[in-house]
């Protein structure tokens, strides 16, 4: 097994502790207990960090050092057999994102996008945008990265070099394709920061949503009809993987004429949905995340609430659009100043 | 016969009476796994009235009458076992009124469950009645009469316990009242009087011919939810009933255990429906009902499944289609199950028993209970599924709810809505004192046991 690349002497010098000081929902009172506790989950103790956790991936960020708390937050969580959730709501979960063993081999062009575990939204993939893009899906190929939020570092060890193999071997290497474009953060991130981070091998090339919709405007400049209108945006968990990645989605707002308005709960200051905190068991506080995320919203008096995660989405829409905002995906916002 | 059936004609008019074969093969069977039993005629009766002379002529002819609602029952009560006529109550199905200040309702006994719940829709959007998982087209009579159950069974018992009174017409003609309607213009309780109609609940349509009855309504919410708890053992399930019942806030509780889907197969599932006027009184109420069981779900041994609002619908739709489909698993559209009323704590018992029989007869089975009242009791079904093309396979799916009806009582339950195999278990069991106690009183009503003879022999 690959031990998460991680020096607990970088945490020992950190003088900030960011990962943990600046936590939206662990109250800490000084650096000095934040390193203490660090500490402790570093030295695989118990400690009020481990139960308390929303696993929300945001310390990866905060992290000055680029040296994985969460990754090592979650390693220890399972080590000392701290479920975050139920076993029985993990184990049912467990078995329904698990590989059925039905992929077969098909041939596939660039743009090749990989839908993961969305097989319900491959109608997304449409239009100009997205033209002559051969689209793969299902549990097969399936990220894995939900996996931190639940404590089983050990399945995301024993099930992304499969998804990967199946990646190449069903799709990518009869095909001579080598660029993968990640409809969602998750796999991005998993192919990129996890995968480092956990020793595993990634033979081919992954491309963020937002880096190939920004090229693809682009080649589309002319289509553009600018939407003018304020958005907010829904960053998820995983976009915490790749933070760089926050900029381009700038950018393709900026081309699409669609206004990401400065509120509290954005960027690094990103709220969660509440579906995990669901899973937790812990729909009170998931109710609270909820509101705020949608007040703020409301306050910067936007008019669509932009998702670029289809688990934000389903968990948010039906709220969003009860409280009069649209929600939508970025892919679809796009295709909107397209005129499609 | 034939004079019969023109006098038949005389009453109701001739469109509403048939001895064609075509009918009468019809009318022998219903979905479930009994053989068939043709009756000699049919007839679709659309008053009380009409009922009465039809009785009245029946005894005069001594030729058995079978009552029937939607025929939906699975388990062939409405086949005319001794030959006779089939009466079909379909013709009746009008909404007689709907008293929205006491909150119940006054329907002939052909009205269907689908159509109370359009015309409520339609005139009365603030309250509901409580429907059964079977196809709109059952009746409510039929439903209550067999002692059925719905998604308000948490909130209100049985459907025969929502029942506020009845019209009858007796095996010898007359025409009686049970309940308040006996005494007062309105149909609002069975209590204070002698409760007379039990003598017409759970008999199978062997003591009179029901035309109409007062149920009762409850408030139809704005906003509704739902909500999944798993359990990892089956022993943990009536500790998990008990403290989800205990706060009183649910409509509908209704465990489940399937094979498919995968994911889903080892695991014990418990639907939780509830609803109320604002959201806020929705999350108040989903707050009790998640701080109820709080101790276990913190033990990490069982929990509510997260399920995002947009995938909740498939689970509230009401009635469930859930049924509908494993009804058509194996093809061929067969399906029956035995619902035994049960005692809660059994839960763990029958349903190591279902799974030991859906082995042993290679049954494709779904298990699963509906709870009844605040954990009072537990109608827990052991449905198979069965391609009625394929008369192995339905010989098996027949053994295997046989041997079901057997382990049900063997466990302290009783077979709901029993099939003839099930009652002749059921009243091998039962007190002799009963057992003569529903004799006597059958002979007192029908002196010419012309009533669906063949069901509940002693």
């Amino acid at each position: 097994m690959n031990a998460i690349a991680f020096d607990p002497d970088v945490c020992k010098s950190c003088p900030t502790v960011d990962c943990l000081m600046k936590c939206q929902y662990i109250a800490i009172a000084d650096v000095a207990e934040a390193r203490q506790e660090k500490q402790k989950i570093n030295a695989g103790q118990d400690c009020r960090v481990l139960h308390e956790c929303l696993t929300c991936y945001a310390c990866q960020e905060y992290c000055p050092n680029g040296n994985n708390p969460f990754f090592v937050l979650v390693e220890r969580q399972e080590e000392l057999g701290l479920l975050p959730a139920p076993r029985p709501i993990v184990a049912e979960q467990l078995k329904m994102m698990a590989p059925k063993g039905r992929i077969t081999k098909a041939p596939v062009a660039t743009p090749v996008v990989n839908m993961c575990a969305f097989p319900m939204l491959t109608g997304s993939i449409r239009g100009r945008l997205f033209e002559g893009a051969s689209v793969i899906t299902g549990t097969d190929i399936f990220c894995n990265v939900m996996w931190l939020h639940f404590a089983k570092n050990s399945v995301i060890r024993e099930r992304v070099p499969m998804a990967i193999d199946n990646i190449m071997s069903y799709y990518l290497k009869d095909s001579d394709v080598t660029d993968m474009v990640c409809f969602h953060d998750e796999c991005y991130g998993t192919y990129t920061t996890l995968a480092k981070a956990y020793g595993i091998d990634v033979p081919f090339h992954p491309i963020h949503l937002f880096d190939y919709i920004n090229q693809r405007l682009d080649d589309l400049a002319d289509a553009i009809k600018p939407l003018n209108q304020v958005i907010a945006y829904q960053r998820p968990c995983s976009n915490r993987l790749a933070p760089g990645t926050d900029a381009v989605l700038d950018e393709i707002f900026k081309k699409i004429g669609a206004e990401r308005v400065p509120r509290k709960y954005d960027r690094e200051n990103a709220l969660c949905c509440g579906g995990v905190p669901r899973a937790h068991q812990r729909d009170e506080f998931a109710d609270d995340l909820v509101e705020k995320n949608i007040a703020d919203m409301l306050d910067i008096k936007a008019t669509y609430c932009v998702f670029n995660c289809p688990f934000c989405m389903a968990t948010m829409a039906q709220e969003v659009a009860e409280r009069g905002l649209m929600p939508i995906l970025v892919s679809d916002l796009v295709m909107a100043a397209l005129g499609e | 016969m034939k004079d019969f059936v023109k006098k038949l004609e005389t009453i109701v008019g001739e469109a509403f009476v048939s001895a064609e074969a075509e009918e009468r093969y019809l009318y022998s069977m219903d979905q479930g796994t009994m053989p068939p039993a043709e009756p000699d005629a049919v007839v679709m009766p659309k008053t009380t009235d009409e009922v009465a002379q039809i009785v009245r002529l029946a005894n005069e002819f001594k030729v058995p009458l079978v009552p029937m609602g939607g025929g939906l029952v699975l388990s062939g009560l409405t086949r005319a076992l001794k030959g006779g006529v089939v009466v079909d109550m379909k013709r009746m199905d009008t909404v007689v009124e709907v008293n929205p200040a006491s909150r119940y309702a006054v329907v002939e006994a052909g009205v269907s469950q689908g159509g109370l719940k359009a015309y409520l829709a339609k005139h009365h959007p603030d309250l509901k009645h409580s429907m059964p998982d079977a196809p709109p087209a059952a009746t409510i009579a039929g439903n209550i009469c067999i002692h059925g159950s719905g998604h308000l069974s948490v909130l209100g018992g049985f459907h025969s316990d929502m029942l506020t009174g009845m019209e009858v017409v007796l095996p010898t003609g007359e025409v009686v009242r049970t309940g308040s309607c006996s005494v007062s213009p309105q149909w609002f309780a069975r209590a204070p009087l002698p409760d007379l109609s039990g003598l017409f609940l759970g008999w199978s349509g062997t003591t009179g011919i029901v035309t109409r009855l007062g149920i009762r309504l409850y408030p139809n919410y704005r906003y509704n939810d739902m909500l999944i708890y798993v359990c990892e053992t089956a022993e943990q399930m009536p500790e998990a009933i008990s403290l989800l019942t205990s706060v009183q806030v649910a409509e509908d509780m209704t465990p489940w255990m399937v094979p498919k889907p995968e994911w889903a197969k080892g695991f014990f599932h418990i639907n939780i429906a509830f609803g109320a006027h604002s959201k806020k009184e929705l999350i108040f109420k989903r707050n009790l009902i998640q701080e109820s069981v709080r101790r276990l779900t913190d033990t990490k041994r069982a929990g509510f499944l997260p399920i995002p609002p947009v995938q909740k619908g498939r689970f509230m739709q009401i009635p469930s289609p859930d049924l509908a489909r494993f009804a058509d698993a194996r093809k061929g559209g067969g399906f029956e199950y035995v619902g035994a009323m049960m005692a809660i704590e059994r839960f763990p018992e029958a349903y190591a028993r279902g799974m030991e029989i859906a082995e042993k007869f290679h049954v494709t089975y779904s298990l699963g209970a509906r709870i009844i009242g605040a954990g009072h009791a537990m109608m827990f079904f052991f449905a198979y599924a069965f391609n009625r093309a394929d008369t192995e396979d339905v010989q098996r799916a027949a053994d295997a709810l046989e041997e079901t009806n057997r382990a049900c009582l063997a466990m302290g339950g009783i077979p709901w809505k029993a099939e003839l195999p099930a009652q002749k278990e059921i009243l091998q069991q039962m007190d002799a004192g009963t057992v003569g106690l529903m004799d006597r009183l059958r002979n007192t009503l029908d002196p010419n046991r012309i009533m669906n003879p063949g069901n509940w022999e002693a």
